[in-house]
């Protein structure tokens, strides 16, 4: 069974500019991961910044704005894949990133647990209804008052907006054992 | 006071009520109780005016942006400094996020330049 939330469009290969990069969940540490994760971004979007060539001073501070939106999106999509994925997944991590003629689309791909489907469904129901300026001071708040990383999806948030972009996501059960979902976000930043 | 990590440093200095961050923060969750602990012992040496110096952080994750929301509002809630936060045009994520602080405490100062 599948289920879409926002307006999510499939990842299509083949179809323009593109780039994909996998990780094996369990083949190092969360920790060792999490450094890899910057690198991943970063890369992502120092790749990316050759298509939007710096050739005046209007250009260069566009380049290095579509840069910066790209690495600090693609690293909390990743950290958000690698703090969620399950462990038990055969399902490599994957990052996507295709370029449109007015947008970048970023697509994270991981297996989650049936049990923690239901809790953030609910979350994306409050993501994609609510005023998203006042859930973010809201979560402040509320993180304020909690010890350390509460999950608060402030990296979604923080997307939505300071960089004005558009969020969706997709579940897709796998036949596989142990039962799991397949979940990806996608990320869609008007360029 | 300070912090010297090989891609990130904080240094707290009590002379000139200034908290400065350089590098990149990106920590995971729990990873930041050093960095946010440093900062709320500057918050609570209770200066006038408290300056976080953010000028040379070229990258901050969610969770330090949650770091930095935790230190204004404790500001706020002891209710005896002011806050001065210093960015800079250099990189574009501190245009775009640190006024978020000023929502959290209206009579923050920010100055970008």
């Amino acid at each position: 069974m599948e289920q879409s939330f926002g307006e999510f469009v499939e990842p299509q290969e083949g179809d323009g500019e593109y780039l994909k990069i996998g990780f094996r969940p369990s083949s190092i540490t969360l920790q060792q991961r999490w450094r890899n994760n910057g690198l991943s971004a970063d890369f992502l979007a120092g790749y990316l910044s050759t298509f939007f060539p710096g050739d005046d001073n209007a250009a260069t501070a566009r380049q290095a704005e579509i840069k910066d939106a790209i690495s600090f999106i693609a690293n909390e999509l990743l950290e958000n894949a690698m703090k969620f994925s399950f462990a038990s997944s055969h399902h490599t991590v994957t990052i996507e990133m295709f370029l449109d003629a007015d947008a970048v689309r970023l697509y994270t791909a991981n297996g989650i647990t049936p049990e923690a489907v239901a809790p953030f469904q609910q979350f994306i129901g409050k993501l994609l209804t609510s005023d998203t300026n006042e859930l973010y001071i809201e979560q402040l708040e509320r993180n304020a008052n909690a010890e350390g990383d509460t999950g608060s999806g402030l990296g979604f948030l923080t997307m939505i907006n300071d960089y004005g972009a558009r969020l969706a996501w997709n579940f897709s059960n796998l036949a596989e054992s142990p039962e799991h979902t397949l979940l990806t976000t996608m990320v869609r930043l008007p360029v | 006071m300070e912090i010297i990590q090989p891609d990130y440093q904080v240094r707290y200095d009590a002379a000139a009520s200034t908290v400065s961050c350089h590098g990149s923060f990106r920590l995971a969750g729990e990873e930041y109780k050093a960095i946010l602990d440093l900062m709320l012992a500057a918050a609570d040496a209770a200066p006038p005016l408290l300056t976080l110096d953010v000028r040379d952080l070229q990258f901050l994750n969610s969770s330090g942006i949650n770091t930095l929301s935790k230190l204004i509002l404790h500001v706020r809630n002891k209710k005896v400094s002011g806050v001065l936060v210093q960015g800079s045009k250099q990189f574009p994520w501190q245009e775009k996020s640190l006024i978020n602080l000023q929502r959290l405490l209206p009579a923050l100062k920010l100055e970008i330049v």
